[in-house]
């Protein structure tokens, strides 16, 4: 396959030393196996996510957007948006929709632009890093690269929210996605078929402020996890990859749990299957390690 | 007179108008049917004061005070569950949040909400550099409600900052300026533009 080129924006929690950043170093092991290049916007700025509405209003928050897009548009033209983390996407995607609903904003929207000299035209695709693995890549070429098959593991997929609604994979209900569960199965791990928690919510950035109440959520999700038999959970989000691992040892005190379940991105499963190093496929950055897939790097 | 009292006079007795007018996405109220399928869909739904279907009957029933003061919006986790599901199609996340805003602006606001005032560090943190830094924005919120407690947090999350640190998903030296936009003056006077003309809109004179 030729190489397909896209204009990346890694957002915050990606960079060096930030917390997922781990997700990072497995996606670009990823990519490089599937010939995929990932131009970085130049001078990205911060989405400001789904809980930046109360500091900024609602035009600020879409400017932020439309900056990292006008920058797409004018260093990497022809070439689709793409995220990895879910409210980057998100908060992307609904910027463009909001002004292409709405000609008056946008107009607004050029206006605060043009203070730094820039200028939107709002035309680009704006995708995530799934949506280019199973539409541009395809299943069949993503199982092809799989030389250590994770036979005998079985596998959680945990959606969680924002990479599934409002929006969406394209094919996918909101209730009950497949694609994380297929990916498993291009992988040769086996999916948890009935996942009861697949499209629950973690409680995202409320996991800070309203911390009880969110790893009451988190509880259940990794519950759910260990009762259909999960080896580990995978999923696309920072997010929900922070939230499900980090708390564990916390939810533990609290209810009198066991919880010790590894919780890893798509991209590392991925790197581990075509053969890459436990570096490469950042095994290094769990907190909870992920034995297996550290034996089979291994081997 | 206070932002607050300008929207009393100007919309007095007619607060779905002023919601209409002035709340992101707020001329969707008027579409909700009362079917209650946002409330029962929402992952902290029991702890909403008035979950969200009780919120767009409160408006129509110039509920001002109530609605505008109420910790309910800042309950919103951004699942989107609410908008995937609602058969009229409102986007009901995005209006949470709009009215969370609006209250916001009018001071109206619960003091000490602990999302509220989150929501608020994680935009200062932002807008500073143009990227989040994650320690600070950490350390803020556990010295959010003073020292005392500051430390007792920390404390407590000692063990996941640690392990953070050893995973190399958090860094010391972040503290000590960390990463940022280079043209960080084209993005403030980009933010600044655009407050101008969102407050010209609204009828709210400076910050």
């Amino acid at each position: 396959m030729a190489k397909k080129s896209y204009s990346f924006y890694p957002g915050c929690s990606s960079q060096k030393a930030a917390s997922s950043s781990n997700y990072q170093v497995s996606v670009d092991t990823m990519c490089k196996e599937l010939d995929i290049e990932l131009n970085e916007i130049p001078d990205w700025n911060c989405c400001s996510a789904s809980i930046g509405y109360a500091g900024g209003g609602e035009l600020p928050r879409l400017a932020l957007s439309a900056r990292n897009m006008a920058l797409s548009e004018q260093a990497h033209g022809d070439q689709d948006i793409v995220a990895t983390c879910a409210a980057c996407w998100l908060a992307t995607k609904e910027t463009q929709e909001r002004l292409h609903d709405d000609q008056g904003l946008l107009a607004e929207t050029n206006q605060a632009l043009a203070e730094a000299g820039l200028k939107l035209k709002n035309d680009k695709k704006i995708r995530h890093m799934v949506e280019v693995l199973i539409e541009d890549i395809g299943y069949q070429e993503l199982g092809s690269h799989v030389k250590k098959p994770l036979e005998g593991l079985k596998i959680a997929g945990y959606v969680g929210c924002q990479t599934n609604r409002p929006f969406g994979i394209d094919g996918e209900s909101f209730e009950n996605p497949k694609y994380l569960d297929k990916m498993i199965e291009t992988v040769g791990a086996e999916a948890c078929d009935n996942y009861e928690k697949k499209v629950s919510c973690c409680g995202g950035a409320l996991a800070f402020s309203e911390p009880e109440k969110s790893q009451a959520l988190i509880k259940d999700i990794i519950e759910s996890a260990y009762d259909n038999g999960a080896d580990m959970i995978v999923t696309p989000c920072p997010v929900c990859q922070m939230n499900t691992e980090v708390y564990q040892d916390q939810i533990n005190a609290k209810y009198g749990t066991k919880f010790k379940l590894p919780v890893v991105y798509y991209s590392t499963l991925l790197s581990v299957a075509y053969g890459k190093s436990a570096k490469e496929a950042a095994l290094d950055g769990q907190i909870i390690r992920a034995k297996q897939l550290e034996d089979i790097a291994g081997k | 007179m206070s932002y607050n009292q300008d929207m009393i006079e100007k919309y007095r007795g007619n607060f779905l108008k002023e919601v209409t007018d002035n709340v992101e996405e707020g001329d969707w109220v008027k579409m909700c049917m009362q079917c209650g399928v946002c409330s029962g869909s929402c992952p902290l739904g029991p702890h909403w004061e008035h979950p969200p279907q009780e919120i767009f009957m409160m408006i129509r029933a110039n509920k001002r005070e109530e609605v505008l003061e109420s910790t309910s919006m800042w309950m919103c986790t951004s699942c989107y569950n609410c908008i995937a599901r609602c058969p009229r199609g409102l986007p009901i996340t995005h209006i949470m949040h709009g009215l969370a805003t609006y209250s916001q602006r009018l001071g109206l606001a619960p003091q000490n909400q602990p999302t509220q005032k989150f929501a608020n560090l994680f935009w200062k943190n932002l807008v500073k550099k143009g990227r989040v830094n994650e320690l600070k924005l950490g350390l803020s919120l556990y010295f959010m409600n003073g020292f005392g407690e500051g430390i007792k947090t920390s404390l407590k999350m000692k063990d996941i900052g640690l392990n953070m640190l050893k995973t190399k998903r958090m860094s010391p030296m972040e503290y000590f300026g960390g990463h940022g936009c280079k043209d960080i003056k084209g993005l403030h006077a980009i933010l600044k533009k655009a407050e101008e003309l969102e407050n010209a809109r609204i009828g709210k004179s400076g910050s």
